[in-house]
């Protein structure tokens, strides 16, 4: 039996883990999953890591923060972390999310409500350290402690906390341990944001101490606003990508495709998330030729950042995320269009057209909307022909957090697959309810030691779930069934994860977005157009 | 006997400090600064077919050339089955709402009951021959059914509430001390008035004479000692739960209103850019390289420059 874990253990000067998962505790799957074909073997965390990183939490390590080599340095450490902290309750610092944060650091009833609807602690089998108010209650603590500066009063009232450098090395690694979806905050009954607590964390670590996670921060924004892109595209280099992509759709469609760049005074400046360039193609592809038959005025942006609409900054660091917030107006501002449209990415819809809308002012302040929309809009028009005899098979859809929790998205996709894929079926439960694909806030793109491991085991695994009985009718592998997923993000963590499970070999369940089955369904388009062997 | 004006004294000043603690946090919330937008769907006011699947007005295509439509009955509905009911307790954990509704609704009917007691008193004083017409009659009536079933309500959500703190095994490490003491508090003030009232002996004192005491700063009203403890006892915890977390009726507001339906978009021009602008002249302190912050760059200079290109903007 697992021991049970306290709050108070997050202080354990031991250099060892406060938890180890084994698979029998993992939440349950259906056969054949149950067995040794769900049930990986768990590689423990490479020696060199384990000796020189701070990595005691539980079996994985996503920061890989070297260890401090004497006490002095750990004070050092310890000092900056309740520095930033302070500065989280400050509003010059912190004006950007202070008031929710306070609300939830002072109301929360402790009710556990918010436990019951998170998909990690659920995965993990209840396992203390991932139940969403265990990383919310120590911030707490610390926050009535030493921020509010309360004595033996306040912590009869809130709790104690002892305050050393274990604990704020693990609450390092805690805070990667929460996909930010939020469905523990849309459960609670105050209106207190786990959630939240948990980006607030990174940001402390990377706002005061420069700490974080390096495929968000070197390898992600500062990449991004260096070169344009987090996948390391230039301009030069992305044009010649889509110049590739157009020809390959062309050829593929029966239909000449050419995507147009930095048209001035279009009525549409698209942005994608430039992974799709990259890793699945066939997306921006469908998106130039689905918009020019529709006759839509649109254009890409060459501009630094104008053509990549990832922003990790949303997931840790708010200064990142506003100046690559500004960089995507920019671009549109300097193309004088209409309006900027978000292509398939969940956190780069809200990034862009919710959580900017209080950066951007002026004439920086350009309408932004959902390519879903407008995709709705071209399937209902009647302006082009649809087969959906082209589409009969099982689909079913993924709803990202992003997107549809946190954005209010949610019947555009549906109005399109309803028309024009007659075997559609929902997932339970979907909509605003949905779980998170267990690749967001940035995970999907975390791989390193055996985070995949964690990632595909414990924060997927509700997902996976939801899939196999999604098509519990159809799982026979002659069927073939795919999972539409409008976001780069969630798809990175299918493609992985069902690779890792072996859903294609299995089952022929196929992952892809909606764009490339409205242009599947297009009557003019050769038959075809989705590659069911591509997975 | 316990000293009437004393009883009156804690009282009043309970209520004082209910009033001006409530007020005091709700004005602290208010005062912090325009945060990013943060939202959660479902949100009740949007446009009825569009809230009833958890839609927004980016369902719209072109949604900023839409003439904004702020569905009030929708929140209105949201609000009262929230408020009302504990609606999202019930959604969400089901075990804790056949607590916490009786806990709850008990408190709502022991405010009801004191309402409409002090109506009464007041239309006594002000009024006596309509009082005695009828209004005063259906006011006590009112009264005596609402104030017993109130604390009769509230004494078993608390007990139930502290006995689930003490058992589950999901709560029992979350709980501290003050959990423990505030549930406890609920119970021995709502049992001593309770007992008080009940053991007062035949004809001696009322509700209702307490109130029109109140109200009239009559010294010659004699307060049993059991029921003055009672009376004590619930005006301190009313004067307490303002400062503690308990406050959370005053914290929903904000949550809900500000936080989880604040969709409210930034149009050029508007009080909201305003607003923004001002936070823009905020200097941050953060220490991080990357942030470029010095205590002197507002947070739009460091917004606009780009750390990645040598600062450049």
């Amino acid at each position: 039996m697992r021991q049970k874990i306290k709050v108070a253990d997050i202080s354990k000067t031991a250099r060892e883990p406060l938890t180890h998962l084994e698979g029998r505790d993992l939440m349950p799957l259906p056969p054949p999953y149950d067995g040794p074909a769900g049930q990986h073997d768990w590689p423990p965390l490479p020696a060199q890591t384990l000796a020189g990183c701070e990595c005691f939490l539980d079996d994985t390590c996503v920061v890989n923060f070297p260890q401090p080599k004497t006490k002095q340095e750990e004070d050092e450490l310890v000092g900056k972390f309740l520095s930033g902290l302070e500065k989280l309750f400050n509003r010059d610092n912190n004006w950007t999310f202070l008031q929710p944060l306070v609300l939830t650091m002072e109301h929360c009833t402790k009710c556990q409500t918010c436990s019951d609807a998170c998909h990690i602690f659920e995965a993990s089998g209840r396992n203390e350290i991932y139940r969403p108010t265990f990383r919310t209650e120590i911030v707490r603590r610390l926050y009535f402690k030493y921020v509010k500066r309360g004595g033996l009063l306040s912590a009869w009232q809130h709790g104690d906390i002892q305050l050393n450098w274990p604990l704020v090395a693990r609450l390092l690694e805690l805070c990667y341990r929460c996909n930010l979806c939020r469905r523990c905050a849309q459960a609670c009954p105050i209106g207190a944001d786990n959630g939240l607590v948990a980006r607030e964390l990174r940001k402390v670590f990377s706002q005061e101490m420069g700490i974080t996670a390096k495929e968000l921060h070197e390898k992600g924004s500062m990449l991004q606003l260096r070169v344009g892109s987090s996948t390391g595209m230039n301009a030069a280099a992305v044009r010649d990508n889509m110049d590739f992509i157009d020809e390959d759709t062309s050829e593929r469609a029966g239909i000449a495709v050419k995507t147009p760049w930095d048209v001035e005074g279009a009525d549409i400046l698209l942005i994608h998330n430039a992974g799709e360039i990259v890793a699945w193609p066939d997306n921006p592809g469908a998106f130039a030729l689905l918009l020019n038959a529709a006759g839509i005025s649109w254009t890409l942006s060459s501009e630094l950042a104008g053509y990549d609409s990832i922003n990790y900054g949303v997931f840790y660091d708010d200064a990142q995320f506003a100046r690559v917030a500004i960089k995507h107006a920019e671009a549109a501002r300097k193309l004088k269009v209409k309006k900027i449209v978000l292509g398939e990415c969940g956190h780069a819809h809200k990034a862009l057209t919710l959580i900017a809308d209080r950066v951007l002012t002026g004439d920086l302040n350009i309408p932004r909307e959902s390519s879903l929309t407008l995709l709705r809009d071209i399937v209902t028009s009647g302006r082009i022909r649809f087969d959906p005899a082209r589409n009969d098979f099982p689909v079913t859809l993924h709803d990202p957090c992003n997107l549809v929790r946190l954005m209010g998205v949610v019947e555009p996709q549906r109005e399109i697959l309803r028309k024009l894929c007659p075997q559609f079926r929902e997932m339970e439960p979907h909509g605003v309810m949905n779980y998170c694909c267990g690749g967001g806030s940035g995970f999907a793109i975390i791989s390193g030691n055996n985070f995949q491991d964690w990632r595909f085991q414990v924060s997927g695994r509700k997902k996976l779930l939801q899939i196999l009985t999604a098509f519990e009718d159809c799982l026979d592998p002659s069927i073939p069934k795919y999972v539409c997923a409008p976001c780069s993000n969630c798809k990175g963590q299918f493609r992985d994860m069902f690779t890792y499970y072996g859903l294609w070999e299995k089952h022929r369940i196929l992952y892809g977005g909606l764009v490339e089955l409205i242009v599947n369904a297009m009557s003019d388009v050769k038959p075809g157009f989705l590659e069911w062997e591509w997975h | 006997m316990v000293s009437t004006i004393a009883i009156y004294a804690v009282l009043y000043a309970s209520l004082a400090v209910f009033v001006v603690a409530s007020i005091v946090r709700a004005a602290g919330y208010a005062r912090l600064p325009l945060h990013l937008r943060w939202e959660i769907y479902p949100v009740p006011h949007e446009e009825k077919g569009r809230a009833a699947h958890g839609g927004s007005y980016f369902e719209m295509k072109d949604w900023w050339t839409q003439p904004a439509k702020f569905n009030r009955s929708g929140e209105l509905k949201a609000m009262l089955a929230e408020m009302l009911f504990l609606k999202g307790l019930w959604e969400f954990k089901k075990k804790t709402w056949y607590r916490s509704y009786p806990f709850h609704l008990g408190l709502y009917l022991l405010f009801g009951a004191t309402a409409l007691l002090f109506s009464s008193a007041f239309l006594w004083i002000v009024a006596p021959r309509s009082w005695a017409a009828g209004p005063g009659i259906v006011l006590h009536g009112a009264c005596v059914i609402l104030g017993p079933a109130g604390i009769g309500l509230t004494l078993a959500g608390a007990a139930g509430l502290l006995l689930q703190r003490l058992t589950d095994a999901d709560l029992k490490p979350y709980t501290t001390p003050a959990d423990i003491f505030n549930l406890l508090f609920f119970i021995v003030a709502a049992g001593f008035l309770a007992a008080g009232y009940l053991w007062r002996g035949k004809g001696s004192f009322s509700a209702f004479a307490l109130a029109r005491g109140l109200l009239t700063f009559d010294a010659g009203l004699r307060v049993p000692a059991l029921f003055g403890f009672g009376l004590v006892l619930g005006a301190l915890l009313v004067a307490y739960i303002p400062l503690t977390h308990m406050s959370h009726f005053i914290a929903k507001y904000f949550t809900y209103h500000s936080v989880r339906w604040g969709d409210q978009p930034n149009g050029r021009g508007s009080g909201i850019e305003k607003r923004i602008a001002e936070m823009l002249t905020y200097r941050p302190t953060w220490a991080a390289p990357h942030i470029g912050a010095d205590g002197a760059k507002t947070w739009a200079e460091i917004a606009i420059t780009n750390p990645a290109q040598g600062g450049k903007k």
